[in-house]
């Protein structure tokens, strides 16, 4: 059934696909079947993987009275979570304000004005960290605007919990593994809900991205930022990947399969595929799922798809590229 | 054996401004973090205090900081008791709120 009854009702449902030549490495024949399977998040309204949570973050407030037609949304947000929020927000009539890094692709930010929204920037220096300090202030000094708040809502995680994982059990009943970008940590703690209540033995593991200096130069230790929503009991392993295995893995995967991703799903495969070469050293079964959390269109002003990985890596220090 | 560790800025003030500080610690009875931190205390002395603190009955990682070895975090393979090679890359972070939000 694809058929559905507007833009907004068609979330989810995306395919899972194989990815042959990346997995045929790891099949030596006489060892393991080792198989790496991607989840095509790209294929949602907006085109990434932020619109299961952003829709789920809005219905739920209009469900609980918190936002009602004409009000104003406020959000910290490196742009993902902010266009699905902006796209359903200009069909019910609804402001958005979005507080965005400087350091984010001109991309995001010419797709979220396109969708009506504004934008506040913050300083590039702590990255997404300043976002949400920035958001918090305004939000204080506007009590009637509506912060939905990714980084602690609960509906952000319980979209992935009644819908991601439920899709990937239902597409790959054997899977082993299940891999995933770690920013709200939403998805990693919906999927591995469901997994640890339906199957406990999938491991879930989280990939990182590791940035320049610049986003980590905090003033003090303290303005440190773990999400509300993070239980480092739901992950069983948790990977920093840089941006120079990032970028060689989105070419990879583009190379050997013809799926055009985003930067941030190469360090999700990275990990992954250090998941197949344990999985393959201790002789072990695997289906590996992993996110492809959207397609690389946005990115494409970062510099990570042309020239020389040294060069690409060169470009990407100092940006949010994930 | 020696490990290198990359600091981040923030504690640099504690490394006279060297954003990666290769330590010896003894390898003799298998190696962990705990004597890495130690070790780096004893050439920088201050660092530690701003890695672990006191917690129940023992020390732990600050919440906001977050250590890797060989790009895995440590808090999933034993966090202190993490085991140490020679050879092995040791980065330690700030959290923050990364990822594509």
């Amino acid at each position: 059934m694809v058929r559905y009854d507007s833009l907004l009702a068609s979330v989810g449902n995306t395919p899972l696909v194989g990815l042959p030549r990346l997995s045929a490495p790891f099949n030596t024949g006489t060892g393991p079947q080792i198989r790496i399977w991607a989840k095509l998040e790209d294929r949602n309204p907006t085109g990434s993987i932020k619109d299961r949570p952003a829709l789920k973050m809005v219905e739920q407030a209009e469900k609980e009275g918190t936002l009602r037609p004409g009000c104003t949304i406020l959000e910290p947000t490196s742009g993902n979570t902010g266009i699905p929020i902006a796209m359903a927000a200009k069909l019910k009539g609804d402001r958005t304000v979005f507080v965005m890094p400087e350091n984010t692709s001109e991309e995001r930010r010419q797709l979220l004005r396109m969708w009506g929204a504004e934008i506040v920037s913050s300083p590039a220096a702590g990255g997404s960290n300043e976002a949400v300090r920035v958001a918090k202030k305004i939000a204080a000094e506007h009590p009637d605007w509506v912060m939905l708040y990714q980084y602690g809502n609960d509906a952000n995680a319980l979209a992935h919990e009644e819908g991601t994982g439920p899709e990937i059990l239902a597409d790959l009943p054997s899977i082993t593994h299940f891999v995933a970008g770690l920013g709200t940590t939403g998805t990693l703690m919906g999927v591995s809900r469901f997994f640890r209540a339906a199957k406990p033995e999938v491991r879930i593991v989280a990939a990182e991205p590791r940035y320049g200096e610049l986003v980590y130069g905090l003033r003090n230790l303290d303005e440190g930022f773990v999400p509300e929503l993070y239980d480092a009991e739901l992950i069983d392993g948790r990977f920093s990947v840089g941006p120079r295995d990032a970028v060689r893995r989105v070419r990879e995967l583009l190379e050997l399969e013809g799926i055009f991703a985003g930067i941030s799903t190469g360090a999700i495969l990275h990990a992954a595929l250090g998941q197949a070469a344990k999985a393959l050293k201790s002789g072990e079964d695997a289906d590996i799922a992993f996110v492809v959390a959207d397609g690389g269109w946005k990115y494409l002003s970062t510099g990570a798809y042309e020239g020389t990985v040294d060069e690409a890596e060169e470009k990407l220090e100092g940006q949010l590229w994930a | 054996m020696a490990i290198e560790v990359r600091i981040p800025t923030i504690l640099r003030t504690y490394t006279g401004g060297a954003k990666e500080v290769t330590s010896a610690v003894a390898a003799e009875g298998g190696s962990n973090l705990s004597a890495l931190i130690d070790s780096l205390e004893a050439d920088h002395p201050g660092i530690k205090d701003r890695l672990v603190e006191a917690k129940d009955s023992g020390i732990e990682l600050r919440r906001f900081i977050n250590v890797y070895v060989n790009d895995e975090d440590v808090r999933f393979i034993g966090s202190l008791d993490a085991e140490l090679s020679d050879g092995d890359q040791v980065v330690i972070l700030p959290a923050v709120a990364g990822g594509a939000a």
